[in-house]
């Protein structure tokens, strides 16, 4: 399976459930960006890591569905997440791990998960309940209405798609605007 | 001079300030304000295991209309520096630090002076806003660091010495 192929089911799945999405750093966030842009998908421009724990916050913050998209490497790069999600397990998020078994966007270095590391065995150790693996775009497909952690097997590669034409402030202000009627009052 | 402990002070200035989700990674002088995160049914309390995930809670719990806060030890912002650039800083998200300032006078561990010295210089090289209350002027200090953050779409720190957790 294509990187490019599964962030087009998981934009359309994501659409259709009216799920918010925050998507990882680089050519991720551009594959999304080209296959199905909307303004309740967060761009992460940086901070390398971190989607999993922004759309933590989001999936507390609101009743919606959240969706993290996130990358081995970036996950690798903030472990303890899964210990937090774990504890939290918010009925209305997904982390979406696409392990391609490397640092694609900086030129296809092998990240661990290309030797020995498993997230799928790393999330259950950290207490995970709800872990799939899925290789194939129909498993995949079937996976995104659960909560927990989904660790999709693609292919290394990125698409030729060109970079995100949007402002940080632009891309956080229609998220918000997108998402502000939804919010609860507390 | 004062019945309330220097954690609740804080803890007041939160509520005050409409903060209703809070990160946290523990340091010692920040237990008691961190029971009264918990036992508050009115704020989310969540534990992190590293205070730069702890960024991203909170700017995710922005995004989704929340006022957010972090707790953490000043050993935590090294830990947190690229979120803050490339996360709020980036985009103008707002976020309140409150942070326990170890490696000041009176500090008994050698190894919190690097982290110690280093805090305000950090601070100051990225741009970011900080107050130095004693304990008497915690609540409306923290208070008006949001309603700094919140105004300026930037992260504010509130920066709690030894001294401050002694009282004084």
């Amino acid at each position: 399976m294509r990187r490019i192929d599964a962030m087009a089911i998981i934009a359309e799945v994501a659409d259709a459930s009216n799920a918010l999405i925050v998507c990882n750093l680089g050519y991720p966030s551009r594959e999304l960006f080209s296959v199905r842009d909307r303004p309740e998908n967060f761009y992460m421009l940086g901070s390398m890591g971190l989607a999993s724990s922004i759309a933590l916050g989001l999936s507390l913050a609101l009743p919606e569905r959240v969706i993290a998209i996130d990358g081995d490497g970036a996950v690798l790069m903030n472990l303890g997440t899964l210990a937090t999600i774990a504890s939290f397990a918010p009925p209305n998020y997904l982390l979406v791990i696409l392990d391609n078994r490397v640092y694609g966007s900086t030129g296809c270095q092998p990240t661990c998960t290309s030797r020995c590391t498993d997230l799928a065995a790393v999330a259950r150790g950290a207490g995970v309940r709800d872990v799939k693996v899925v290789s194939d775009e129909e498993e995949l497909r079937m996976s995104l209405s659960g909560s927990g952690v989904v660790v999709a097997i693609v292919d290394p590669g990125n698409a030729d798609v060109p970079v995100i034409p949007l402002s940080p402030e632009e891309i956080l202000k229609r998220f918000m605007e997108r998402v502000s009627p939804r919010m609860r009052r507390s | 001079m004062f019945n309330i402990c220097p954690g609740e002070l804080v803890y007041r200035g939160l509520k005050r300030a409409g903060i209703n989700l809070v990160a946290s990674v523990p340091c010692v002088n920040l237990k008691e304000l961190l029971c009264l995160l918990s036992s508050d049914p009115a704020i989310i309390h969540m534990p992190v295991t590293r205070e730069e995930e702890g960024i991203g809670v909170c700017a995710g719990a922005y995004m989704g209309g929340r006022s957010p806060a972090i707790a953490m030890q000043n050993s935590g912002l090294g830990n947190s520096i690229n979120a803050l650039a490339s996360l709020n800083m980036l985009y103008g998200i707002p976020l309140l630090m409150v942070i326990s300032h170890r490696g000041t006078q009176g500090e008994r561990l050698v190894g919190q002076i690097p982290m110690g010295r280093l805090t305000e210089p950090l601070l100051k090289t990225m741009g970011i806003k900080f107050f130095r209350p004693r304990p008497h002027e915690a609540e409306e200090t923290v208070e008006a660091a949001w309603s700094i953050a919140l105004n300026e779409k930037r992260p504010v720190a509130v920066l709690l010495d030894i001294k401050f957790w002694e009282g004084r």
